[in-house]
């Protein structure tokens, strides 16, 4: 008996094994990594009734093709990418049967950037230092453990299961990616590093995401914003932190971050908006404003409580 | 000796504990005890820490923990804690070819406080620097302190991608990168010393309180322990 799973036909521009990331081992400068964009990746656990943290695909920018090796159920969520099975259209933000010998192929991202592909119970995947997340400039994680992405041939385990009710991401909780995004930041503690004017600057103006930008970080172009200092002692560096390098266009730290950094910091991006934004293409425009630290935490917490992370 | 430390928020789900300002030796053990404390005491509650120079970040689980709550416990658990400073970490020598090859910002630094190439490489291999903490990417160590008459502060723009093994130094601070990444501080050589070894159980070959010596190799013996010089 063979072992059930998917076969990479074509890997696309870049897939990679996500998971929520790991965070044990961040005082030795592992970065925690996982989903770019936990909303969609949890949403597509969730609708195969999975758990949070299984292993699931995020195809980024598309052109992914696997074969199917098993009879299983999969769920779709993320960005829009025109998958198709066998040729037939698949509707996105839900969840499909699938059967050996099956096709399955994801064209270009039209909306969006990061397409999440689930599987009953997660692939399953070694992980290391406690997760299959796949951070590649660390060379750590994902499908061979050595951070790299998904190539031609390799197989995906999973196991089988019955074609199960189809269940859908109510329309409500559906992003769309290209509504202009307006994003929320509590302010930094810290408040002698920029002059008031120049902090200001970050909710008046408006920021380009510059085609530098990758998982570690958006890179922002726009009214630069400078810092009352170059640089500041190296100290950890939090999931959506807005450092400043000296040339004052901000950077949004995401989750393959490094844990350290030593540029000024203006504030820490919502983290639910950090997820908004790394499904942005380059060259999108984004604005801010500003959110305070009690109404993030409880907003923090309905999201992680609805998906019992 | 009364522990002296403010809380920061970072974001909702991570706070900075602060306890000083300025880069100081005397804090490593101070952070140090700090971070086996929070671990032992708040292991289920907790979800990393980073300790650095002055700093040490909790990342926390904003559902068991609001941010004055998580501040009440960091202030219960190191209220009474015990720093010994009597400990004192070994002392590793890190083979360095220093050539503008390798160490694309030899010239600049040199430049920066009017001095040759050679007095730079001098000036960074006289020093025995302490480790303060390992972040950035996996074994990067910080050490430090360069001398005021090195120190040389960051690229204005970090660069794209700078070499594995690339020593280089920022402001008063010195390091090896470990594998290749994007940074912005001022490259003046390159090692062949592994520092993040996913093979052995000790991962990194130094930690913090450990110390650290550059010792100037030649590009024969750099090429010979298996170097790069692309």
């Amino acid at each position: 008996m063979t072992q059930p799973g998917l076969k990479v036909l074509k890997p696309g521009i870049l897939t990679l094994v996500q998971d929520l990331g790991r965070f044990a081992y961040q005082h030795i400068g592992l970065s925690p990594g996982g989903a770019a964009d936990e909303h969609a990746f949890l949403w597509a656990n969730r609708l195969l009734n999975n758990r949070p943290n299984n292993p699931a695909l995020e195809i980024c920018f598309g052109g992914l093709q696997l074969e199917v090796l098993a009879n299983t159920n999969i769920a779709i969520t993320g960005a829009e990418m025109n998958a198709t099975l066998n040729d037939q259209p698949l509707e996105n933000w839900q969840t499909h049967s699938i059967k050996v010998g099956d096709k399955l192929n994801f064209a270009h991202a039209s909306s969006g950037i990061r397409s999440y592909l689930a599987i009953q119970d997660g692939f399953q995947l070694q992980p290391s230092f406690g997760s299959v997340a796949t951070v590649m400039r660390e060379k750590i994680g994902g499908i061979d453990g050595y951070g790299n992405p998904l190539k031609t041939d390799d197989f995906l385990p999973c196991s089988e299961h019955k074609p199960t009710v189809t269940t859908h991401v109510p329309p409500l909780f559906i992003p769309d990616y290209q509504q202009p995004l307006i994003l929320s930041v509590i302010p930094c503690e810290q408040t002698d590093q920029f002059d008031e004017a120049e902090q200001e600057k970050l909710y008046h103006w408006t920021y380009r995401i510059s085609p530098q930008s990758n998982s570690m970080g958006i890179r922002l172009e726009g009214e630069p914003i400078t810092p009352k200092v170059k640089g500041i002692i190296s100290e950890g560096i939090a999931y959506g932190t807005i450092q400043l390098p000296p040339d004052g266009q901000p950077i949004i730290l995401l989750k393959d971050r490094q844990t350290m950094g030593g540029y000024p910091k203006l504030g820490t991006l919502f983290v639910l908006d950090a997820f908004l934004l790394a499904q942005q293409q380059a060259y999108t425009e984004v604005r801010f404003t500003q959110i305070s630290l009690e109404d993030a935490q409880e907003k923090l917490r309905y999201f992680y409580r609805f998906f019992g992370v | 000796m009364k522990l002296q430390f403010q809380i920061e928020h970072a974001g909702p789900d991570a706070v900075l504990i602060r306890f000083g300002e300025q880069i100081n030796t005397d804090l490593v053990p101070v952070i140090r005890a700090a971070t086996k404390r929070l671990q032992k005491e708040l292991q289920e509650e907790i979800r990393g820490l980073v300790p650095s120079y002055t700093t040490l970040m909790l990342c926390y689980d904003p559902r068991k923990n609001d941010f004055p709550g998580i501040q009440d416990k960091i202030q219960q658990h190191l209220a009474n804690l015990n720093v010994s400073h009597a400990e004192t970490g070994k002392l590793i020598e890190i083979p360095v070819w220093y050539h503008p090859d390798v160490g694309p910002d030899l010239q600049h630094v040199a430049e920066f406080h009017q001095i040759s190439i050679d007095e730079v490489i001098r000036r960074h291999s006289d020093t025995i620097y302490q480790i303060f903490a390992i972040g950035f990417a996996p074994g990067f160590a910080y050490m430090g302190n360069v001398s005021n008459q090195l120190a040389t502060p960051r690229l204005q723009t970090p660069r794209s991608h700078v070499a594995a093994g690339s020593v280089a130094i920022a402001d008063q601070q010195t390091a090896v990168y470990p594998i290749s990444t994007p940074g912005g501080w001022n490259i003046l050589g390159r090692t062949t010393m592994k520092m993040f070894d996913r093979h052995s159980p000790k991962l990194c070959p130094v930690l913090p309180g450990d110390r650290v010596k550059f010792v100037s190799v030649s590009k024969a013996d750099f090429l010979l322990a298996g170097g790069q010089s692309e």
